[in-house]
């Protein structure tokens, strides 16, 4: 590792303790372009975020997967985590809705709100946080239903659509929202699973709005797809940034750069360095994600 | 191989070729095993059909006898009432042993009279007794009445003892075979479908014998053991798979069903004979029983392959139910057990199937009595089919041999259904993803 970051026990010292900081508090100390108490390089805070990360740690078993992560996800905006395979940023993507809560042995520890609440409080319940913060696989996975019933499944388990009628209206405005709905609408009983494979992202991302979340987690949505598809799949991010905040996990550089507002370089479980998309791929100030962009290793 | 110039220089590619000859024939060879290996299982499959066919067929045939029967009022009825209870109580082997008399003017004397009676069946006092109380007027009258043959006759009508044997060696003597070519001259003997093998229950007497019994039983047993073991297996399965955490109790439980499924059959007989008759005091040789027994011994089969069935989902479908926000419980019922549900079908049928073919541990609870009446319930006492195979098996009377091959035939026909069954379920659940 590096030497210009500070050690982990200095960040740890350092670090606010869980339930002393308020993150609105951190952002207005912090603006603009100040560090947090954090080892990480940049800008951790935005004004107003919607998603707040302070000192979070993740272990799996024994193995340390996320070491100190401080980031504020802002509204209206995309924030990219891009690093090297295993760098830790599927991971703490997926604690930010508390996927990893199912799997086994995976700790989290710190603190994560959503408008100012902590997620893993007692009170908080996984159900209506998953449904306020979306999440789109790398995989396109739609059930084995239909089009429709894909789409309707969410809204009918969350009791969002009263009648019928709602239900359809829902399915129709997600399925524009995600510019699918062109596509499919001669065909909503068709299985979801019959689509291509862009189809089908784009499926899973109208699903995941149909909920009408806060926040949307893409997990490398684009990753299995070709570039027609991924090209839809980005503009498509560009359009939904209107109505929601996206966090998306990608390998692919030129995406961040293409989709994203803010960029977050994670190195080995460590959040190296956070800032404005464009400053992040022109004017790196860390050594290791200046290294990672101009594809010195990764 | 290649035995010409001295010292051949091979290159790369001639030693390949060389080579590519004894690669194909180790292939040839692997193939023709495989295919032997094949062909020698159908050829006993082929057998141990064609086997029990052979021997079973005719038991879906049975030889009746004509009988010019008269129904003395004299002898029926001397009160001349007609009414019900004396018509039931009445003897009706007068006019049958009189018919035959009568058909055999020449037969004299106690022994060679006793073997003209023994031409038809028992049951022949029983058919008159039906007619009759079916229709009171007969009495007074004559009729031409079909009976069912005796069992030694039924296997000379059928062809099944041979008539070159001395007569110390033959089921039937000289005398009856007489008597019977008579009959047979006369047409008043004949080879018809025999629908009492699928209406009427066991029986001493092989021509009278039938599988409905057996046939409700392993019906009503079937019943008790899918009722019970299915829907615990599935339960156990789907908290075992997706609600568990992996810890020594659940590898423990693991193991333990694992164990299960390879427990001999009998030990849960025991099992059941020591829980339920005796300590909850169940009735002896009831479905009930039975299906409890069959439970416990199909459950492991049902949670290993609903287990499996479950693992075979994918984890997307899983993460997807979850991000958008489902229960736990919703992610199971609404796309994880839908989707593993052709599997646990399978394999509910699978040990159903077992299910089906066990006799062991019916015989530990009573099942292998000897039950004439067909169980009309599932506390009443009966028997199942491979038990009642087992018991027309060990039946000393030639006319039961047919009759084991045409239960087992039964047998057969039934868990070719179920697999049907299992198949069609399948396809109709089966979805792709």
């Amino acid at each position: 590792m590096s030497t210009s970051i500070a050690t982990p026990s200095d960040a740890r010292r350092v670090a606010p303790s869980r339930g002393s900081v308020s993150v609105s508090g951190a952002a207005d100390e912090s603006l603009p372009g100040e560090t947090l108490d954090t080892k990480t390089v940049g800008q951790v805070s935005v004004a107003d975020p919607v998603m707040g990360a302070r000192v979070v740690n993740v272990h799996y078993g024994s193995k340390h997967a996320i070491h100190d992560v401080s980031i504020d996800i802002g509204r209206h905006a995309v924030i990219a985590f891009i690093g090297p395979s295993g760098c830790g940023k599927s991971t703490f993507l997926r604690c930010l809705n508390r996927m990893n809560d199912t799997i086994e042995g995976a700790k989290v520890s710190g603190l994560i709100t959503l408008d100012g609440q902590d997620i893993y409080e007692k009170r908080q319940d996984v159900v209506q946080l998953r449904a306020r913060v979306g999440m789109v696989f790398q995989k396109p996975n739609p059930f084995p239903k239909s089009i429709y019933e894909n789409i309707a499944y969410g809204p009918r388990i969350h009791g969002l659509a009263a009648t019928r009628a709602d239900l359809d209206e829902v399915v129709q405005t997600s399925l524009q929202k995600a510019g699918l709905w062109e596509e499919v609408k001669d065909r909503l009983d068709h299985p979801g699973t019959g689509l291509s494979g862009g189809q089908q992202q784009r499926l899973c991302i109208a699903r995941a709005i149909a909920v009408d979340p806060e926040v949307i987690l893409m997990d490398e949505p684009c990753s299995a797809l070709d570039p027609i598809a991924t090209a839809k799949i980005e503009d498509l991010i560009d359009e939904l940034r209107q109505n929601y905040a996206i966090v998306i996990v990608t390998h692919n550089m030129q995406q961040a750069a293409r989709v994203s507002q803010r960029t977050a370089y994670f190195h080995l479980g460590d959040l190296i360095e956070v800032g404005p998309t464009d400053q992040i791929f022109t004017n790196p100030r860390h050594k290791l994600t200046e290294d990672y962009i101009t594809g010195r290793f990764g | 191989m290649t035995e010409i110039a001295p010292k051949p220089v091979l290159t790369s590619r001639e030693k390949v070729a060389a080579t590519l000859r004894r690669r194909y024939r180790a292939e040839m060879r692997f193939r023709a095993y495989g295919l032997s290996a094949v062909l020698i299982g159908i050829l006993f499959v082929v057998l141990l059909f064609w086997t029990i066919i052979h021997k079973g067929y005719t038991a879906f045939e049975q030889t009746y006898v004509q009988l010019e029967v008269s129904y003395a009022a004299e002898d029926l009825d001397p009160g001349g009432q007609r009414a019900v209870a004396d018509l039931q109580a009445a003897n009706y082997q007068l006019p049958v042993r009189a018919a035959l008399r009568a058909a055999f003017p020449a037969v004299e004397g106690r022994s060679e009279l006793k073997k003209l009676y023994g031409l038809v069946s028992g049951s022949a006092e029983q058919t008159l007794r039906d007619r009759v109380l079916a229709k009171p007027t007969l009495i007074g009258q004559h009729e031409a009445v079909w009976v069912l043959a005796d069992d030694r006759i039924d296997m000379l009508a059928k062809g099944q003892i041979d008539r070159r044997l001395p007569e110390s060696d033959r089921a039937v003597d000289d005398a009856e075979l007489r008597m019977f070519d008579t009959l047979k001259a006369g047409r008043h003997v004949e080879i018809r479908f025999n629908s009492g093998f699928f209406t009427s229950g066991d029986s001493r007497e092989p021509e009278q014998a039938g599988v409905l019994g057996a046939l409700i039983g392993t019906f009503l047993t079937l019943f008790v053991t899918l009722v019970i073991s299915f829907p615990i297996g599935v339960a156990a399965a789907v908290y075992l798979e997706e609600f568990a955490r992996r810890n020594r109790l659940t590898d423990l439980i693991e193991v333990n069903i694992n164990n299960l499924a390879a427990v001999p059959s009998i030990v849960f007989g025991l099992l059941g004979l020591a829980m339920f008759i005796q300590f909850f005091g169940m009735p002896r040789s009831a479905p009930l029983v039975g299906g409890l027994v069959l439970s416990l011994m199909t459950l492991p089969t049902i949670i290993i392959a609903s287990r499996s069935a479950l693992k075979a989902v994918p984890p997307s479908i899983r993460e997807a139910a979850l991000g958008m926000g489902a229960s736990k419980v919703q992610m199971v019922t609404h796309h994880v057990l839908p989707l593993a549900m052709p599997g646990m079908l399978t394999g509910a049928i699978i040990g159903m199937a077992r299910a089906l073919g066990e006799s062991a541990p019916l015989l530990m609870i009573g099942m292998v009595a000897f039950i004439v009446d067909v169980p009309k319930g599932l506390t009443d006492p009966s028997t199942v089919l491979p038990v009642q195979i087992f018991l027309w098996a060990t039946s000393p009377e030639r006319a039961f041999v047919e009759r084991t091959s045409g239960a087992i035939i039964v047998l057969l026909a039934f868990l070719l259904l179920m697999n049907a069954l299992a198949v069609i379920l399948r396809s109709r659940f089966e979805r792709r993803w």
